[in-house]
């Protein structure tokens, strides 16, 4: 694992895989994958639909039980802790979900959301003292005056205004992780960026660690720009590293199409951009998976007796910096070394 | 000087919202589209960029009707209509033939329990003219389209809807819109909801087949990057109004509405530096209340005191280009500058 830091990791996912037994057969959405979320960074997991990014997050948010490997946090398996450190735990690390639509009850008025965990943990002990808490959640989530949303119904919200309270109860039980899975993918661009900012508040002034997913990379640049960006493609991370390195110089092919694919909001750019063309646009069904590497069906460099005859394993490449998977780039690299996997 | 293909003038559509009341989603609009060009729509949530798009069809829900204004469309014989005054069969025989709609949404414009082949046949069959197609035309008819867009006709002819991905039905609603050889395509949203790399090869796609068939391209989206990437125009809408338009590289480069200025700095880019980036204050307004004056003036860091009382009309700034030149709706676009800080070196 990449180590530039001195701060542990708080939550970590090692060889961390999630297989769903299926009529028609077993699906492999996560396959062994190797992350760690450090205090006040960010660790951008992105990738197309279906990749395994969502189940990745419940696995880490210890919403449901990875079949192989562990989720530790704070060098503590979640699975098997017992019941005092597994409330710390759910206490600490915090699901914000893609839907705000979805996600928040809709008899519920903004103050019983957002506080229903301090409730439920019994951290309040007042109606009034609740009250004071979750206007201090409001204001720092720029829900202001905290007063005038205290008592609506999320019908009563806009999209923004609804994940900005969904953020609001994850603060509440002051988290050190934030699992944040799409949560700004179906806002406005302004809305979107005024959120950011503020999640960005939370990660510089409180030190929380994100886990944040997305298949929007000019955000992943944006929100993780200090931090790192992991590739998924079907189960596996196929490239990691630090996010300036990732989006200057992709190294994976699939990761070089990603970033080639954005639309460039410029259009001089975007008329001189190359884009890297895919042998094919569509993803393969996690039940027939390709043999090898299972991008080569898709890749620009395949080189076929080496691509579809084993899976390349991700390896430390640029000094300790970086991590990818890939025969044909990693050999004309030079002599890979072994990797944390 | 060519002459436009669609061109509207002061076009106000109202959606009925009660007995006496009702609100207005698109007021005094006006633009033209060339032959051949392709102009973005864009705008947040609720700003009336589907209403506008649907009434340029006729489109509109029950609810909804043109209040004033017109649309007048060149058609393919050269006579020019004005499609606000066209009764029920005349429009049909407009759409499709003339300008057809893309809308928003693949996944819900197909009937789940019919296959692909008879979307086609049913498209077809009820825009058809005096000359009823056998069941052998429309079928070659749906193999040549949809080769144009990449997919394989046999196989996804026989297909239902949920067989197909997200990214194939998008194509082949591209390929039944193109059905007729429409002068115009409305694109409500076409890549909303796709993956990137489906949204890359969409965008390709249009790319290609307005080269090879050469149809004008209106398409309403809320990505400023698809604009960018797509658009010879870009006009931005803001409650109802069209707010700025000109060409793209005087909307990005020289945005003059603080509108626009801020809906550029909030988009991050994917290329080069990392810019500051920016929200705009505030939310936008409801359309059944908005603010006096310049609905934009309670969000604007430019507002003085006339922007309260004077709604500001469309003005040319830089005439160069067709339909106007560069044109914005502000009382200091003459003072907005636009500067991006850079807070990171790629």
């Amino acid at each position: 694992m990449p180590e530039q830091t001195e701060s542990a990791p708080l939550l970590e996912l090692s060889k961390c895989e999630q297989i769903f037994r299926t009529k028609r057969g077993d699906v492999r959405a996560v396959a062994g994958v190797d992350l760690e979320v450090r205090p006040g960074k960010v660790l951008c997991l992105v990738g197309e639909s279906g990749c395994g990014k969502t189940t990745t997050a419940r696995a880490a948010a210890g919403l449901t039980r990875p079949t192989a490997g562990w989720v530790r946090y704070k060098g503590e398996d979640v699975n098997t802790m017992d019941s005092a450190s597994r409330q710390a735990f759910r206490e600490a690390v915090q699901y914000i979900h893609q839907d705000p639509y979805a996600s928040l009850n809709p008899v519920r008025t903004v103050y019983s959301t957002v506080t229903a965990g301090l409730r439920r943990h019994k951290l309040v002990k007042t109606r009034t003292e609740a009250r004071a808490k979750a206007a201090e959640l409001l204001e720092l989530v720029d829900l202001t005056p905290a007063e005038s949303y205290l008592d609506k119904y999320p019908h009563q919200l806009s999209g923004g205004q609804r994940q900005r309270v969904a953020i609001a109860r994850a603060l509440a039980m002051g988290p050190q992780v934030l699992i944040a899975d799409e949560s700004t993918s179906m806002l406005d661009v302004s809305i979107r960026v005024s959120l950011l900012n503020t999640l960005g508040r939370l990660r510089d002034d409180l030190d929380v660690g994100f886990l944040f997913i997305t298949h929007d990379l000019a955000v992943a640049k944006y929100f993780a720009w200090d931090g790192e960006i992991a590739v998924m493609y079907l189960g596996e991370i196929v490239e990691q590293g630090p996010t300036p390195q990732i989006i200057n110089d992709p190294q994976h092919p699939y990761t070089k199409a990603l970033i080639s694919a954005v639309c460039e909001p410029d259009p001089r750019l975007a008329r001189e951009k190359k884009t890297v063309r895919l042998r094919s646009s569509e993803i393969p069904s996690l039940t027939a998976l390709p043999s090898g590497c299972t991008f080569h069906p898709r890749c620009p460099l395949f080189e076929p007796g080496l691509c579809d005859a084993s899976a390349p394993p991700l390896s430390l490449i640029n000094g300790d910096a970086r991590r990818l998977a890939c025969h044909v780039v990693a050999r004309d690299h030079g002599p890979a070394r072994a990797g944390a996997n | 000087m060519r002459e436009p293909i669609l061109s509207v003038r002061d076009l106000s559509i109202v959606y009925r919202t009660g007995r006496r009341t009702s609100v207005t989603a698109a007021q005094d609009v006006s633009f033209d589209l060339y032959p051949g060009q392709s102009m973005a729509l864009v705008g947040e949530s609720g700003c009336g960029k589907t209403t506008l798009g649907l009434g340029l069809l006729r489109l509109l829900p029950r609810l909804g009707q043109v209040s004033k204004g017109e649309i007048v469309y060149r058609l393919k014989d050269g006579m020019s209509v004005d499609i606000t005054g066209l009764a029920k069969e005349e429009l049909r025989r407009f759409r499709w033939h003339e300008a057809a709609m893309v809308f928003q949404g693949a996944m819900n414009s197909f009937n789940p329990v019919l296959r692909i082949g008879e979307h086609f046949t049913d498209t077809l069959r009820s825009h058809e003219g005096e000359k009823r197609r056998t069941r052998a035309e429309i079928t070659a008819r749906a193999t040549e389209l949809l080769s144009m867009v990449r997919l394989e006709p046999e196989r996804v002819l026989k297909s239902f809807p949920h067989e197909l991905s997200g990214g194939m039905k998008q194509r082949i609603l591209i390929a039944l819109a193109l059905a007729l050889e429409p002068q115009v395509l409305v694109l409500d949203e076409p890549t909303t909801a796709l993956d990137i790399l489906t949204q890359r090869s969409i965008v390709e796609q249009l790319h290609e087949l307005r080269e090879r068939l050469g149809f004008a391209m209106i398409f309403i989206t809320h990505d400023l990057g698809l604009a960018a990437e797509l658009a010879d125009r870009v006009a931005t809408m803001y409650a109802g109004r069209i707010i700025e338009k000109g060409s793209a590289e005087d909307v990005f480069y020289e945005p003059r509405h603080p509108y626009t200025v801020g809906l550029i700095k909030a988009v991050p880019p994917v290329i080069g530096d990392l810019p500051e980036l920016s929200s705009i204050a505030g939310s936008p307004p409801s359309l059944a209340d908005l603010p006096s004056g310049c609905s934009f003036h309670p969000r604007c860091e430019w507002a003085v005191d006339a922007c309260r009382e004077t709604v500001p009309s469309l003005t040319v700034l830089t005439p160069r280009g067709e339909d106007g030149g560069h044109a914005a709706a502000c009382l200091r676009a003459g003072d907005i500058e636009y500067t991006r800080k850079v807070v990171a070196r790629a």
